[in-house]
């Protein structure tokens, strides 16, 4: 505020400066005090500005009294002319100082103090006076046509502006009109301050005869200083002591190559550490990575769906390969800095293992065996197909003659064939499913054993010459005398009638169902097998001509699937669901267990020099057993799809057979030797197929001519075929 | 008498192998220390044969380090680097703290650096070895030279993979090394043979990069980081083995020429001079400037038979190959401003012919649009405006095909808005039985020398071939039905049904002995396939499996191709 009051009053002097004359001896004399108060304005112009709009535009009440202030100063200096001006001067200004430094009196037009106006917006008046009346503000009620009228209108418009403290429309006088045109133009405020004055050069290149200063210079700027001293003796010691380092040089060898190479050791350390695998070289592209690739590379919409619903690592190609029809229209390859990082990944997290690729020939695999064509002769063509079967024929046997056939089926029925003919030459209602038909081996008789239900039934079909005839019939007459067995409770029934008739001579009945009859190679022992895990009674050795039935074993090992007579020596087999058992009859003891390495057996064979087994499982396999070698299968072969239901040895021939539920008989070459030290050569020499697979079940059973090369087999669909 | 009882995991397998932790453990190192210090010495895990014993009976998923990699890290001078760089970011960090601005300065100036020249020195102890595994940091560095010099990386590090691509492109060009190319979806593809071994890169498209967010940065920095050093000793080697000067300064001759014009458009001379090497168009100063280029011939020594056939081959390949490397000599291509023009300009320049291309586009061109010994001007846009008349208005892949082809190529098929031919890639080497485009086998009868028109005759005997088959297959249809009919009558006759007796006269059927014996033959085989062992089983179907698969493969393309040729029949204009 003082500084304002000051302003105003110097203004006005100004003003009367300009207009009086007399007065000019006056501002002659005020000279220094007024360079002083322009110096004021320089200082802070924009005040000076403020103040003086104010000012002009003030016609309160305040201002007469201002103007009559200083009149009446002028006044006194009017009369004091001469005395001591400056004295005056400065205390009259103090004076009025004081005076314009109330306040209330300078801001008798607005008292509200410095707070926005707009605060006021809504009443009638701005702020109260000492009193506490309202300052009312002056009544406009222009709209916006008095406004434009008044613009058309007032040559002064232009030049009015609103007071925001008073709400008063203001005429600039042309004073100020000038200040701001200057100011807009960015120069001073004061039209008599000059910008470019001459500056004085002090400190220039020339020497000065003369001091700037007249100081004399300070003793300590003659004596060394000891701070200093001590600061510049740490760093030496610093230095000394290799503290400070010294500023290292621009280290520019980054990007500056030279020969590395020049002597090339092969000794490095890499070299003995021999456990060092370079990494693998990308794959290189293939035609479908190809920008513009042919069109059998790209994908189809499917696939392309397909692609995007797979798993990243699914996909066969970790991009679509896509057409562009020229080379500006390819864009950037979105992934390339992931495949990238992605290698470099591979780099240093993989592990690295040295792997070793097969290459092989897959023909070099496939091992060397003798040709089928060498090892002839075997069964390799099916010749004839017995037909009259209506149901599954279960079971075949050939007469030890070779020149009949027997087959036993599921509709009761056991018919005799003529094996060159294929005619059937007999028929026998036994009335019940045949389970196993067996001919005695023994060529001095012909009888046949039938299995079915729990019964088994002895055929004498007079097929042979009459010699062979009246022996069996002797055989089965020298029974009557025999008694019957006691323990076993098997009753030898005779038949009589009408079974006669059909041939049935005898049948021995069992406690239980019987599923497989099989004779010893003398022709006088019979073997049945009665399925039962829960008995010891499985299986039932008959004598022939004693009409006596005896349990060889006392105790349950097993569900016993098949039995069969040593065909040299006093031995018996007998296959459990997952062994074979081999018995001496003589000792009546165990001598050995073969593992069969198989879920269930399903069938055996025994060589015929009774120092090979066979065994057919129904887990597809077939397992071959050296005796003498192991109670191990020398040989697994795992030649059939399904289930094998049936093997074979031939008698005279190295060859053997097996069944199988694929509907193929498999014949094998299997050459036994006589050196213990051979083992036996097995190759594999024809897969016969012919049967129809009916209900799932192929080739039930097969059987090899006594003498001849051929195989017998038969099968689900009702039929037995020979094979020469 | 026992003694005491071995321990267990103290020897064997388990003292070979040490964990990723315990190995960080040994060497004190923090984990992106330890990763850094992986890359650059490249040590890799291991996969332990018997994980169960080294993991010592856990079967938790762990890497596994050889413990003789690790000690080898232990003696690495770079681990003493790290530790010092850690010393002083913990010192650095402090001074800011405590706002030392002066300490800051100072510390600032003395931060530890390191170089790798022993540890490339170490990893690749020969020169070839460095050449074989150059591969990567080409790749690596030509990406990063790419980049934009905002963000992702230090700028000088971008800077120097720029200067380092140029330079082996130059050496490319200048030993005529290039071999391949291929314009695949992801980039340009280069195969150069240099010193003997087959080195390839690929090149981005000249795009901004948008970063992914998933990728590790400093992973790719470390590994550009021993890059650039691999990559600057090749190069100087490289550069050293032809003569020419290192860094690379272009010929007095070229150099007087490019001087004049656009010097004032670069602020940096140093930079400038990048621009003028980096357009490939001039040739580089050699060490001793009269360079006569003699070829030392190959002496001959009188050899045996089969080392003279192996002899020729190398000499008719010689020959090829020469041929290749001249394929553009005496030809002058300009490229249109719209086609990549280093990729071109290096490959035109590498087989020898001369470029140019507006002068607008880039530093370096030298000649003009109007030239009138301009043979081919390559285009990629629709059609141009102004045309001359003695010179081929051709498509960019032209030059590519011609360098996979190893001759020019005909270009009727490249002029401009012409449906190009697909653009194979020669890095497929087709064995026997794999699947061959068409496009390739015109490719290959263009090679031998042939006319146009054979390729399709052969396509057309390969018909005749199928129809063959198809007919010896009508065969094997003629023997079922035959079969057939004598089932059908068994099945007759089973159900008992009397069959109307009727002689029909019999044909002769005529035995084929070459097929019997096939067949017998493949029986044999099928039958000795069941003896296999288990094993040998496994392993021969998986072999055929794969076999089959490619079989399998191949026939389904072919089946596309005929199908889509077809479809191109049909509606010429519609693609597939």
């Amino acid at each position: 505020m003082k500084k304002i009051g000051l302003k105003r009053a110097k203004e006005e002097e100004d003003e009367q400066k300009k207009q009086s004359v007399c007065e000019q001896v006056l501002t002659f004399n005020m000279s220094p005090a007024e360079e002083e108060e322009g110096d004021e304005d320089v200082s802070d112009s924009e005040e000076s500005v403020y103040s003086g709009l104010e000012e002009s535009g003030s016609d309160s009440e305040d201002e007469p009294s201002a103007n009559q202030q200083e009149g009446r100063v002028l006044n006194e200096e009017v009369e004091q002319l001469e005395e001591r001006v400056l004295n005056e001067e400065e205390a009259e200004q103090r004076e009025d100082e004081y005076e314009k430094d109330s306040s209330d009196e300078e801001d008798i037009r607005n008292t509200v103090g410095n707070v926005p106006m707009d605060w006021y917006k809504d009443f009638p008046h701005i702020g109260y006076d000492l009193e506490g009346r309202r300052i009312y503000k002056p009544i406009r009620n222009k709209d916006e046509l008095d406004q434009f009228l008044d613009k058309m209108e007032n040559p002064e418009f232009w030049r009015t502006v609103c007071d925001q403290q008073t709400g008063s429309d203001v005429v600039l006088s042309e004073d100020q009109l000038e200040l701001i045109k200057r100011l807009q133009r960015g120069q001073f405020g004061d039209v008599s301050f000059n910008e470019y004055q001459p500056s004085v050069e002090f400190f220039s290149r020339e020497v000065m005869i003369h001091p700037v200063t007249n100081r004399p210079s300070d003793k300590r700027s003659f004596i060394p200083s000891l701070t200093e001293k001590d600061k510049v003796s740490k760093m030496v010691h610093a230095i000394k002591m290799g503290w400070i380092k010294p500023r290292r040089v621009e280290d520019d060898s980054r990007g500056r190559y030279y020969d590395l190479w020049t002597n090339e050791d092969s000794s490095s350390i890499l070299n003995k550490h021999r456990m060092h695998l370079p990494a693998p070289k990308l794959r290189l592209p293939g035609h479908e990575e190809s920008y513009n690739p042919p069109p059998e590379y790209l994908l189809t919409e499917e696939e392309r769906a397909l692609w995007e619903q797979q798993d990243p690592s699914d996909r066969k190609l970790p991009f679509v390969p896509t057409k562009f029809s020229s080379l500006r229209h390819v864009p950037a390859f979105s992934r390339f800095i992931h495949e990238r990082f992605e290698r470099c990944l591979d780099l240093y997290l993989c592990p690295r293992q040295r792997k070793l690729r097969v290459n092989v020939n897959p023909e070099d695999l496939i091992p060397k065996l003798p040709k089928p064509r060498d090892l002839l002769p075997f069964p390799t063509t099916q010749s004839l197909v017995y037909r009259g079967h209506s149901g599954l024929v279960r079971s075949i046997s050939v007469s030890p003659s070779g020149q009949w056939l027997a087959s036993g089926s599921d509709d009761g029925s056991v018919r005799f064939w003529e094996v060159c003919s294929a005619r059937c030459v007999r028929t026998v209602q036994t009335g019940g499913a045949v389970k196993s038909v067996a001919w005695n081996p023994n060529p001095a008789f012909c009888l046949l054993a039938v299995a079915l239900d729990s019964v088994v039934l002895i055929l004498a079909p007079s097929l042979a010459d009459g010699h062979v005839t009246s022996s069996s019939e002797r055989l089965l007459k020298s029974q009557q005398e025999a008694e019957p067995s006691e323990g076993v409770s098997c009753n030898w029934v005779e038949t009589k009638g009408e079974e006669l008739n059909q041939w049935i001579r005898l049948k021995i009945g069992h406690p239980k169902v019987v599923h497989q009859v099989t004779w010893h190679s003398k022709g006088d022992y019979l073997a049945s097998v009665m399925p039962d895990h829960s008995s010891h009674l499985q299986v039932l050795i008959h004598q022939l001509s004693r009409r006596r039935s005896q349990n060889p074993f006392s105790r349950n090992k097993g569900l016993v699937q098949n039995v069969s007579f040593h065909p040299l020596r006093p031995y018996f087999f007998v296959a459990t669901q997952r062994s074979v058992r081999v018995y001496n009859l003589l000792k009546q003891q165990l001598t050995k267990k073969l593992q069969a390495n198989a879920k269930w057996v399903s069938s055996m064979a025994v060589h015929p020099t009774g120092d090979h087994v066979i065994c057919g499982s129904y887990d597809c396999r077939l397992s071959w057993f050296d005796l003498d070698l192991s109670t191990k299968p020398y040989r697994m072969l795992r030649h059939h799809k399904k289930a094998v239901r049936g093997v074979a040895y031939h008698r005279g021939y190295p060859l053997f057979a097996s069944a199988s539920d694929d509907g193929s008989v498999i014949v094998c070459h299997g050459t036994v030797y006589s050196d213990l030290l051979q083992n036996p050569l097995i190759v594999p020499v024809k897969v016969l197929r012919g049967h129809v697979i009916t209900q799932d079940l192929g080739v039930l059973d097969v059987t090899f001519h006594p003498s001849q090369p051929w195989l017998f087999s038969s099968g689900a669909d009702g039929t037995v075929r020979l094979y020469t | 008498m026992g003694g005491l009882q071995k321990k267990k995991f103290e020897s064997g397998a388990a003292t070979n192998y040490i964990t990723r932790n315990r190995a960080r453990k040994k060497l004190q190192l923090s984990l992106p220390d330890f990763r850094r210090l992986c890359i650059l010495k490249g040590i890799y895990p291991h996969e332990p044969k018997h994980k169960k014993k080294v993991n010592k009976g856990s079967t938790a998923p762990r890497t596994f380090y050889l413990l003789k990699d690790i000690r080898f890290l232990l003696h690495e001078p770079i681990v003493g680097k790290f530790r010092e760089y850690k010393i002083f970011v913990r010192k650095l960090k402090k001074a800011y703290g405590k706002t030392e601005w002066s300490a800051v300065e100072r510390l600032k100036e003395n931060k530890p650096t390191y170089k790798l020249d022993h540890i490339v020195k170490e990893r690749y102890p020969s020169f070839i070895d460095a050449l074989r595994d150059i591969d990567d940091a080409l790749c690596m560095c030509f990406l990063f030279s790419t980049f934009a010099r905002t963000g992702k990386c230090h700028v000088q590090t971008i800077q120097l993979c720029r200067r380092l691509t140029v330079e082996w492109m130059n050496y490319v060009i200048t030993s005529r090394a290039l071999r391949k190319v291929f314009i695949s979806i992801k980039g340009i593809y280069y195969q150069a043979e240099v010193m003997g071994q087959p080195i390839t890169w690929l090149v981005p498209y000249q795009f901004a990069h948008d970063h992914p967010t998933d990728v590790d940065y400093r992973v790719m920095a470390t590994f550009t980081e021993l890059y650039t050093t691999l990559l600057g000793f090749v190069n100087f080697r490289l550069y050293l083995s032809l003569n020419l000067l290192y860094p690379p300064k272009l010929d007095i001759k070229s150099e007087s020429e490019l001087k004049e014009e656009d010097e004032d458009d670069y602020a940096m001379g140093s930079e400038s001079y990048l621009e003028k090497l980096s357009a490939l168009s001039a040739s580089l100063a050699r060490v001793v400037t009269s360079t006569e280029e003699e070829e030392a011939q190959i002496d001959l020594f009188p050899t045996e038979d089969e080392n003279m056939e192996m002899m020729e081959e190398k000499e008719k390949e010689k020959k090829l190959l020469e041929a290749q490397m001249k394929i553009f000599e005496g030809l002058k291509f300009f490229l249109n401003r719209e086609v990549p023009r280093e990729s071109l300009a290096f490959i035109i320049r590498c087989f020898g012919g001369e470029v140019s291309w507006d002068k607008s586009v880039s530093i370096g061109s030298t000649y003009e649009m109007m030239d009138e010994t301009i043979t081919h001007h390559i285009v990629d846009r629709p059609n141009v405006d102004k045309r001359y008349i003695n010179r081929y208005y051709i498509q960019p892949q032209w030059v590519y095909d011609c360098v996979n082809a190893k001759m020019l190529v005909p270009v009727e098929d490249y002029f401009i808005g012409v449906t190009l031919p697909p653009h194979l890639s020669p890095f497929v080497e087709e064995r026997e039985g794999d699947y061959v485009p068409p496009e390739k086998l015109k490719i290959l009868a263009l090679q031998r020398g042939e006319s146009q028109q054979q390729p399709e005759e052969e396509e057309e005997e390969e018909e005749e071939e199928e129809e063959e088959d198809e007919e010896e297959e009508d065969n094997d249809e003629e023997d079922q039905v035959e079969e057939n009919k004598l089932k059908k009558m068994e099945e007759q006759r089973s159900q008992g049904k009397s069959l109307q007796v009727k002689v029909t006269p019999g044909k002769v059927k005529m035995e084929n002995p070459v097929r019997l014996e096939q067949e017998e033959k493949a029986e044999e085989k099928r039958l000795a396939i069941m003896m296999m062992k288990k094993k040998e089983k496994y392993l021969y179907d998986k072999i055929m499996f794969g076999k089959k698969r490619k079989v399998r493969e191949v026939s389904f393309l072919k089946s596309r191709n005929k199908y889509s040729l077809l479809w191109e029949r049909i509606h010429p204009f519609d693609p597939l």
